[in-house]
């Protein structure tokens, strides 16, 4: 939970009943349970075997038996949407912690000492944001090889520079304020005041970028298994499914529908739980509203 | 004024000349040999010499580099390997695309995204702000060519209004060309829309509590007017910064929607040149497309000292 010291804390109760009023956040987190809860059940159940191709069954309309229709091969579209969320989910949230854990620190060291080293690291993440990060994905996978842990790698490296970004404009913010003297004045160094004053005042920043990250892994993830460069077949992706469903598009329509709403809805989910965050924890818009 | 342009151009030569750097280590680090793949496998060992040192393939690597950026700036990209025609044909050629692509999505984009902004900050907090912003909210999470799929889908498939995908080329006529552009344009400017009005909203907002706005509404100007004429200009420069910003998504974009359209353009290029391992053509492509974003961004700086008259004399 974020300090703000100028302001009377809330407790939390106070920031529970406030979240609970702000549509944004309810539908967002709704969204994000299911979505999440979606790709948790896939490991014990789905409707059908996503292996299995059967195919007699194949290309067969949304139906009492298989409500998404069927693909090419027989397979049950709403079941290979439920695992593909699994590994939508699991390369954003992996890609998404790389960026944060090397970008975070990165940027909270750049502000912490300025100078040389701040103008150095500035510079670098320059450099990376002149590439552009789809184009350099691309790259990656097609040199690496394509599959779900460089897609992961390739995503990954493109959050650091964003997140350090956030992570040193939101700690140049907190430095130069009062308690952060105080805590100089009893003897702390720059890395304990990091840890346990900038970090702490710059927690909500950080979650609501961390969401937008996410919605854009999820994003990225789809794009890269589109051209064929993420999880490789059988295992189902997103992406892929709309690969696959695009020269069918006349016969088919459900093959590519269903797959684009469900990356619609995760993204959706998270956008609006990151807003709804933004909203709640910061107390300027709390005041503009 | 003109030491802020000095240090801005200053900074932009210097991540280029970086950026080439690490294209040209990347891509140096990259296994296989150039000379091996044009000869194929049953080359002898002397051919395979000759034609490593025609190419320059030899050379120490510090000379290499110098060489390769040298016919950067030149225009001079080398050769294709797989294509054997000059890069800097297939650039021009693709360019013709990608360009007006890119172009007509950019300005689809913001001829969209302005005026809804403009028109949501006026209604804040009333249905057309929500039902706008909804709209837009739902356009952000779209992925652009999912979006393209449904576009074939309902303008080609079923109304067959334009081409499905495929460019007849300029040759046809204008007006042939330009209709297999627009789904591929359209597909690209919604998302970036979607952004764009979203920040045009907020930063229409945060001008909109200013004193100035008060000042305006208080000598009488009527609200559009304060709108259009006070607050659009002063909510410019965050706009602008997303602007270019997108540039470089849309230049990123530009990779998956042709190949969602079948687009002869830059970004179906260099996909197409990654897979084959035509590093000369990759490298060149990838260099213009970071030298593009790095000018965009550029210009997108310098005109912030136009748009805002306090940031000119400032440094």
């Amino acid at each position: 939970m974020t300090v703000h010291p100028d302001i009377p804390r809330e407790t939390v109760t106070g920031i529970l009943a406030r979240s609970f009023r702000n549509g944004a956040f309810v539908a967002g987190f709704v969204i994000t349970i299911l979505v999440l809860a979606t790709a948790i059940v896939s490991y014990f159940w789905t409707p059908y075997d996503v292996t299995r191709l059967v195919i007699s069954d194949k290309i067969q309309a949304p139906s009492a038996a298989h409500w998404f229709g069927t693909d090419h091969f027989g397979r049950d579209i709403l079941s290979m949407i439920m695992v593909g969320a699994r590994n939508s989910i699991a390369v954003a949230l992996i890609a998404v912690g790389i960026g944060m854990g090397i970008g975070v620190p990165l940027g909270a060291f750049a502000a912490a000492r300025g100078g040389l080293v701040d103008e150095v690291l500035m510079r670098i993440n320059d450099l990376v944001f002149a590439f552009p990060a789809l184009l350099s994905a691309i790259m990656i996978t097609a040199i690496f090889g394509p599959g779900a842990v460089n897609a992961i790698i390739a995503i990954g490296i493109f959050n650091i520079p964003v997140f350090a970004r956030v992570a040193r404009a939101g700690a140049l913010a907190i430095w130069p304020r009062e308690f952060i003297l105080a805590a100089r004045a009893a003897g702390k160094t720059s890395t304990q005041i990091t840890v346990e004053h900038v970090l702490p005042n710059i927690a909500t920043l950080l979650l609501v970028q961390g969401t937008i990250q996410f919605a854009l892994a999820i994003l990225a993830e789809a794009g890269l298994s589109y051209l064929g460069l993420g999880a490789q077949p059988p295992l189902p992706s997103w992406g892929r499914m709309l690969f696959d469903a695009q020269t069918r598009m006349v016969v088919a329509p459900w093959m590519a529908i269903f797959p684009g709403m469900a990356i619609v809805i995760s993204v959706l989910g998270l956008n609006l739980l990151g807003d709804g965050i933004a909203d709640i924890l910061d107390p300027k818009s709390r005041r503009r509203r | 004024m003109s030491a802020y342009v000095a240090k801005r151009l200053a900074t932009a030569i210097a991540t280029l000349v970086l950026a080439s750097m690490v294209v040209f280590a990347v891509l140096e680090i990259l296994p296989g040999d150039p000379a091996r793949l044009m000869l194929g496998m049953n080359a002898s060992a002397d051919q395979l010499q000759l034609l490593r040192d025609q190419m320059g393939l030899n050379a120490p690597l510090p000379w290499r580099y110098l060489h390769w950026a040298g016919g950067l700036l030149s225009l001079d990209f080398g050769r294709s390997y797989t294509y054997s025609v000059p890069v800097i044909d297939l650039v021009r050629e693709r360019l013709a695309v990608s360009l007006p692509l890119a172009l007509i999505a950019l300005a689809l984009s913001t001829v969209i995204a302005i005026p809804v902004g403009l028109f949501s900050a006026g209604r804040r907090g009333r249905a057309g702000d929500t039902l706008a912003m909804g709209t837009a909210q739902l356009g952000v999470a779209i992925p652009n060519f999912w979006f393209a799929l449904m576009l074939i889908y309902v303008f080609a498939v079923w109304l067959r209004l334009v081409p499905a995908g495929g460019f007849p080329g300029w040759s046809a006529g204008a007006w042939q060309a330009l209709r297999s552009l627009l789904l591929p344009a359209l597909a690209l400017a919604l998302p970036q829309a979607a952004i764009l009005a979203r920040v045009t909203r907020s930063a229409l907002i945060e001008v909109l509590n200013e004193d100035y706005i008060r000042t305006a509404r208080a000598k009488g100007l009527p609200y559009r007017a304060v709108l259009w004429r006070h607050a659009l200009r002063n909510a410019m420069i965050p706009v602008l910064t997303i602007l270019g910003l997108q540039f470089a998504f849309l230049l990123a974009g530009t990779i998956i929607i042709e190949n969602v359209f079948y687009l002869p353009g830059l970004g179906r290029l260099v996909f197409q040149a990654i897979t084959q391992r035509d590093l000369i053509v990759v490298e060149s492509v990838v260099m213009l497309l970071v030298a593009a974003v790095i000018a965009v961004n550029l210009i997108v700086d310098l005109s912030y000292a136009i748009i805002d008259p306090r940031l000119r004399n400032r440094q």
